[in-house]
């Protein structure tokens, strides 16, 4: 069940290209740019691996997108993705986040229903990929 | 919103947003088609460039010569680009070589702009490191050092300064070795984004070309930067006055020679930044002698240096 | 002096509210009225009755007045500017010090500037444009609960509008059919989902069983998306005590954000900011009711005045208008509350009708919401009007899709992403926008199908509410 996590998913996977024009869409704006991977696709893991520490003071994305390929050699099991970071006082927060890599056969999750007291129900989102220890999650 | 000195490049182009730097991406021309390289040139703005260095620079004659070579060649490859003749980006490394004070850095900003102007390189600024700013001091270290200097300068000029102490054969545990493995594979598989000019001292660049070999042969064009002779040296001197708005008396610029002509022979002479020096300590003892006179002052008085300003140097001494 | 205080009737610019020498402090809180006075009435007696009835005034003298500092409690009206266009309006500020206020208490700001003085005979109209809000007194409110970079943050949605809709009839629907709208637009691709202003808890369907419902679709929508979900649940009801029960029984079954109407007023609205706060639940208000005093131009208070004191209140989503949907906006009016809730700094724009310079002193933002007769078809007028930090709200426009709720939230989901990609890319929305969805629609037969419904339904009528200043092209 594909992940529709990032700011472009719901479009056809970004060419590098696109990527390129996106990572210099947020140069432009003076973010910084970070690439990210993980095995965990749960909507509420806002920590995923770093990628070597965010890329500051760049003036081209041809960089980014060599770090994004070696990521991608390194980890082709694994969601990937690109965050940019605005500083700016007010904001401080990540300001575009988009998905340039999945695993090539994504499960998605599991949706639990607990029963609790007075009729209510607990949920809980348990991706299927976490069944599996970290590392060997995706992937024969 | 675009920040400072951040020009937007669209993809599939590699030029300004104001577009007039250069052609823009074209189609094949017929075999029989005629190109007009007078307007491919005027459009570059590339002349600009080359009069400017020519005018700004005093001497460097090979440098200039070999400059406007290299211009020519890229100018004539993107022509030839345009009937499909070139076949992937060309290799535009290089290495710089001369003694200290020869225009070695400026020349490479000029030649970052260049390139940019004919579109081989999208944003055309200078990223200036030492071995320092490349090597770790412990395992780990050296490659995100040199991935980050390397990705700023993406798109530009990544100047490496003396680059031969990244290699110190006597210590093999030495971590230079790993930035220049990192800068062979950038060097080979990012030539379009970005060139690598590494400047020294001669003797040494070549030492450093002979045990390696990967990187010497990577480098495509071989500047060698001739020390400045005694006239223009001079001739140096003058323009920084003159952009400074200071003047010599006729009686100085006789003193102001001998000066150079002794200061050239003793050591660590640094050639355009020794004169830079010695005009910032003529100031010093021109202001000094001002102050003490405590006088009424012309504007002439005020930009006239005399000998006195320079014979109070240890180089007259000895 | 004694002729100051001799019983009787004087004018009330003669009783201290006239000043025009009178410069602002930076600690007053200062308004800017559109008065319309009675024929006879010169308008800087009008400026400074209103200035008088909305501070310390009465209709005659008394001497009870003198056991105070009565010139330090008194408003004084400092300017009175004729409306161009209009012979009769004038926009008179007037400076309220600091200490005529409760902190942070909007019942009381409101009760102070407007309780009294709208009805008074001597004014045929009279609108409450804009205030300036110092930040000695923004700092006593709590603020938005979150506000727009938490709510991003707490959502993990970055780099684009978020979407929403409300589910559609406004009435009617049994719970259970209820949570089905809800699942098919999150599953779908929406972001929220929204109980209508007028959905509490009525005999067709109680609160509880709404939200049991509701959060099982959310719930489910998220696990099957691997996206945060949420569904305004509505907790207006009759009493705080009620209010405070369904919201804690929302936050309880995990929902991330709770709505309530303005109609509960502006205490309630306080609490529920505070409590939404405690319990890191965001609040959705929806400004039920408003158009009844913010609509015409002559009389009421403007909306801008409305947000400005939500921002203080503390919500998180405020309704601000959508442009080009089916209800009232004028893009310059819009452009100026959309800009009262999200800068920090705001500069006096005549042109957007903002009177005043407005410092928020890092007061968070607040997420505007646009919603009413909007549809895909219009993604890059929205996204150029209205920019980035909004919700935009599909109600028809996902459930009425030919191919279903989910189809239809999936269209809008497309159009919005390659919107933004293109606008990312460099391309000019409103020149571009058209071909972008039509380029789009070629990879998703959900927006081809919402093209082709609505494409070309617009809702355009002359607002009633525009600011008095147009910018005029300079033919540079």
């Amino acid at each position: 069940m594909r992940i529709t996590q990032g700011t472009f998913s719901y479009l056809p996977e970004l060419t590098d290209e696109e990527i390129t024009s996106q990572l210099e869409y947020a140069l432009g704006r003076g973010w910084a740019l970070s690439v990210e991977f993980t095995d965990d696709p749960h909507p509420r893991n806002n920590y995923w691996d770093m990628w070597g520490l965010p890329l500051f003071d760049l003036m081209d994305a041809a960089g980014v997108l060599h770090e994004i390929n070696e990521c991608r050699q390194a980890h082709p099991e694994r969601y990937v993705r690109v965050c940019a970071h605005d500083s700016r006082q007010g904001r401080q927060t990540v300001a575009l986040s988009l998905l340039v890599n999945r695993p090539p056969a994504e499960p998605g999750c599991r949706f639990d229903r607990q029963e609790a007291p007075g009729r209510r129900l607990r949920y809980t989102v348990h991706p299927y990929a976490l069944d599996r220890p970290a590392g060997s999650r995706y992937g024969p | 919103m675009t920040r400072p000195g951040f020009a937007l490049a669209r993809p599939g182009q590699d030029q300004d947003q104001d577009g007039d730097h250069g052609p823009a991406a074209p189609d094949v021309l017929a075999d029989d088609a005629t190109a007009d390289l007078r307007a491919e040139r005027a459009g570059s703005g590339v002349d600009q460039i080359l009069d400017s260095l020519e005018s700004d620079l005093v001497g460097l004659r090979p440098v200039k010569t070999r400059v406007r070579e290299i211009a020519a060649l890229l100018l004539v490859d993107k022509v030839r680009g345009r009937f499909g003749l070139s076949s992937g980006p060309p290799s535009l490394h290089m290495c710089f070589t001369g003694n200290p004070g020869t225009g070695k850095t400026t020349v490479a900003l000029r030649m970052a702009e260049l390139l940019h102007r004919l579109g081989y390189l999208r944003r055309g600024h200078v990223v200036s490191v030492t071995r320092d700013d490349l090597v770790g001091q412990y395992v780990g270290h050296t490659a995100p050092k040199t991935r980050d200097a390397i990705n700023r300068a993406m798109g530009g000029v990544l100047f490496i300064d003396e680059a031969y102490y990244l290699y110190r054969a006597e210590n093999e545990r030495d971590y230079g070795q790993e930035s220049i493995e990192i800068l062979l594979q950038y060097m080979e598989n990012h030539r379009a984004d970005l060139v690598v000019i590494m400047a020294g001292y001669a003797d040494r660049m070549e030492a450093f070309f002979a045990s390696n070999p990967g990187m010497s042969s990577r480098i495509a064009h071989h500047l060698e930067f001739p020390d400045y002779s005694l006239e223009e040296l001079a001739a140096i001197g003058e323009l920084m006055l003159r952009e400074q708005r200071y003047r010599l008396s006729a009686a100085a610029e006789t003193v102001f020679r001998d000066y150079l002509a002794r200061r050239m022979t003793q050591p660590r002479f640094a050639n355009g930044r020794s004169v830079r020096n010695a005009l910032e300590r003529a100031r010093l003892r021109h202001a000094s002698r001002l102050v003490a006179a405590d006088g009424a002052l012309a504007k002439d008085d005020l930009m006239r240096l005399e000998p006195a300003d320079f014979l109070a140097s240890r180089v007259f001494s000895g | 002096m004694t002729e100051r205080w001799s019983a009787g009737v004087l004018h009330y610019a003669e009783m201290g509210y006239w000043q025009p020498d009178y410069q602002p402090k930076p600690t007053d809180v200062l308004a800017a009225f559109r008065v319309t006075p009675q024929n006879g009435v010169p308008p800087e007696e009008a400026g400074a009755a209103v200035a008088g009835e909305s501070s310390t005034a009465t209709w005659t003298v008394v001497w009870t007045d003198r056991l105070t500092a009565y010139d330090h409690y008194q408003g004084k009206c400092y300017s009175v500017d004729p409306v161009p266009g209009h012979e009769d309006q004038y926009i008179a500020r007037i400076a309220y010090d600091l200490d005529l206020f409760e902190e942070g208490s909007i019942a009381n700001l409101s009760s102070s500037i407007i309780g009294n003085v709208f009805g008074f005979k001597a004014l045929r109209a009279l609108r409450l444009e804009d205030m300036r809000i110092p930040p000695h007194y923004a700092k006593t409110f709590q603020g938005p609960a979150h506000g727009i970079v938490m709510e991003r943050e707490y959502l993990n949605k970055f780099g684009r509008p978020l979407l929403g809709a409300t589910v559609k009839p406004k009435l009617g629907l049994s719970a259970r059919n209820y949570g089905r709208v809800v699942y098919e637009a999150l599953r779908g691709g929406l972001d929220f989902t929204k109980d209508d202003e007028n959905i509490n808890s009525q005999p067709f369907m109680r609160w509880r069983d709404r939200f049991v419902h509701c959060m099982d679709a959310v719930s489910k929508a998220q696990a099957e998306t691997g996206e945060i979900k949420g569904h305004y649940l509505n907790v207006t009801a009759a009493t705080m005590e009620d209010m405070y029960e369904r919201a804690d029984f929302a936050a309880e079954l995990g929902s991330v954000i709770v709505m309530v109407d303005l109609t509960v007023g502006y205490t309630a609205i306080q609490s529920m900011a505070r409590w939404a706060r405690r319990r890191g639940v965001l609040l959705h208000l929806h400004r039920a009711g408003h158009s009844t005093y913010t609509r015409q131009k002559s009389h009421g208070v403007s909306f801008r005045v409305i947000a400005k004191w939500m921002r203080l209140a503390g919500v998180d989503h405020l309704h601000a208008g959508t442009v080009v949907g089916k209800l009232e906006g004028d893009p310059n009016s819009v452009a100026g509350f959309y800009d009262v809730l999200r800068v920090d700094r705001a500069e006096p724009d005549p042109v957007k009708g903002l009177y005043f310079e407005q410092d928020w002193v890092s007061t968070p933002g607040v997420m505007p919401v646009a919603s009413g007769g909007i549809h895909a078809g219009q993604m890059h007028l929205l996204l150029h009007h209205l920019g980035e930090d909004v919700v935009l709200q599909f109600g028809g426009g996902t459930i009425g899709h030919p191919l279903g709720i989910a189809a239809g939230a999936t269209a809008n989901r497309v159009a919005l992403e390659a919107m933004i990609k293109a606008r990312n890319e460099g391309r000019d929305l409103l020149s571009e926008g058209p071909d972008v969805l039509r380029t789009a629609a070629k990879r998703s037969r959900e927006l081809d199908v919402a093209l082709s419904t609505w494409g070309d339904v617009t809702f355009t009528f002359e607002s009633t509410d525009t600011p008095d200043v147009t910018a005029v092209p300079t033919g540079a």
